[in-house]
């Protein structure tokens, strides 16, 4: 068909990662570029000048960043197994639980590991507000798409892998499975979907890389303090 | 526009602009639709029902249904009413607006509320920050006359309220914002953008919004102070 595909991603990236779910989930060839992000390849550069990360998608030699616009953009190229909702207002109530997750829980969640004290109590809080109407979504739902994997589950997917190696590390629990029963199951299908499970980044380098993050945080947080 | 034929209800505040970005793209599709001015810092029943997560407007109601987040807002007026379309028709340009739209969302407008915001070194670097992602920005245009090509489109209706706001703010924190030595191309667009008749006349009283902003930059700058 001519067509050409290619993910910039690295081993890790959960934005990237969306991507990979998105374009098995649609049963698109592509090939994979692996970057090395502590030295950013010419194309790379070159591909997303304004940003220069991961996810970049190219097709056809055209390049996309950021990974909502290239998860619509794949939506709205190839037709097959629909990731966004039909009707108009659900796709735009998609739209707003991906911000949100991006916005609030992302941030809030992120907050609470790499942070110490009482920034971190505050974090934890702060998440639990936001996890909560996430579980309000889920009632009466598998997935946020319905029966199957969609938009949102696809966004917020690096809860189901992430969350417990937070989780491992920091000795804290994050996402408590007696408070958002609906939230928990979600995170236990969505990781054992055949895409998914066989779609992540290795549990044990996974560790290894958070702690290392977590540690760094932890020392130049109490360099800088008097 | 007076009147609910086409069930549309906006909840929106005078001086904001996420509000006044929606009220565009209902005017550019000629819907006729319901205002309701809420009184912040005040916050209605309503509002707080419609929308529990953020409790912020803008909020639409077509049909009965709620909507927030002024740019999923607008995506779905596009898709409601498709005539005089906002994003472009093909994939990867609207995935260039997307992109733009991200960035100017993301990089320029807390640039600018930090500019506007702080004093002494950090509002120095906010508004360089500031001058250095519009020049980033106005590299979208390509040339054209207005992001959307030979008419308005999505781009300009998100961008666009930066020329006003930024001017007013230049004034009240005396800081240059927008340098028309070093974006010629983009201070010309905010120029003819703001002059078109259909943006002007929904933008707010320009010495009522004066007052407004000199009220709450002494605020802020009093916070930063203390």
């Amino acid at each position: 068909m001519g067509e050409e595909v290619k993910l910039f991603r690295s081993w890790s990236s959960p934005f990237a990662l969306r991507i990979v779910w998105a374009l098995e989930i649609k049963g698109i060839e592509y090939e994979a570029v692996f970057e090395d992000l502590s030295n950013k390849s010419p194309l790379l550069l070159q591909y997303n000048p304004v940003h220069k990360k991961v996810p970049i998608l190219v097709h056809n030699g055209r390049p996309i960043a950021e990974s909502f616009v290239i998860l619509e953009y794949i939506d709205e190229t190839w037709k097959q197994v629909p990731l966004l909702p039909e009707d108009p207002y659900e796709r735009a109530m998609a739209r707003f639980w991906a911000k949100f997750c991006d916005d609030k829980v992302l941030t809030s969640i992120w907050s609470a590991f790499i942070k110490q004290g009482k920034e971190q109590e505050e974090a934890l809080v702060a998440a639990a507000e936001n996890l909560k109407f996430l579980e309000k979504e889920m009632k009466g739902k598998k997935f946020f798409g319905g029966e199957r994997i969609g938009y949102v589950d696809i966004v917020l997917g690096w809860l189901a892998n992430l969350v417990s190696i937070f989780e491992e590390i920091v000795g804290l629990k994050i996402v408590d499975e007696r408070k958002f029963p609906l939230l928990y199951s979600w995170m236990q299908d969505f990781a054992e979907a055949p895409i998914i499970r066989d779609n992540c980044p290795p549990r044990d380098k996974m560790i290894v890389k958070f702690k290392a993050l977590l540690d760094a945080a932890i020392a130049s947080s109490s360099s800088s303090s008097k | 526009m007076a009147g609910n034929g086409d069930g549309v209800t906006l909840l929106g505040y005078w001086a904001s602009p996420y509000a006044l970005r929606v009220k565009w793209a209902l005017k550019l599709k000629e819907v006729h639709y319901e205002y309701m001015e809420e009184h912040l810092p005040d916050k209605s029943p309503m509002l707080l029902q419609y929308n529990p997560v953020y409790k912020k407007i803008p909020v639409i109601v077509h049909k009965g249904k709620p909507l927030a987040e002024s740019l999923v807002i607008i995506e779905y007026i596009d898709e409601v009413w498709k005539h005089n379309p906002l994003l472009p028709q093909d994939p990867y340009h609207r995935a260039k607006a997307r992109f733009w739209a991200k960035f100017a969302d993301e990089k320029c407008v807390p640039a600018m509320f930090r500019a506007f915001s702080k004093v002494g070194e950090e509002q120095v670097q906010a508004a360089k920050e500031l001058r250095e992602n519009l020049k980033i920005l106005e590299s979208a245009l390509e040339g054209k006359q207005y992001f959307g090509g030979e008419s308005i489109g999505f781009l300009d209706i998100v961008v666009g309220w930066i020329g006003c706001w930024a001017r007013m703010t230049e004034e009240v924190a005396g800081v240059n914002m927008i340098d028309a030595d070093m974006i010629p191309l983009l201070s010309l667009w905010f120029q003819k953008f703001l002059e078109l008749p259909i943006i002007k006349e929904c933008l707010p009283p320009q010495d009522k919004l004066l007052a407004h902003t000199k009220e709450f930059h002494k605020m802020l700058t009093m916070a930063a102070l203390t």
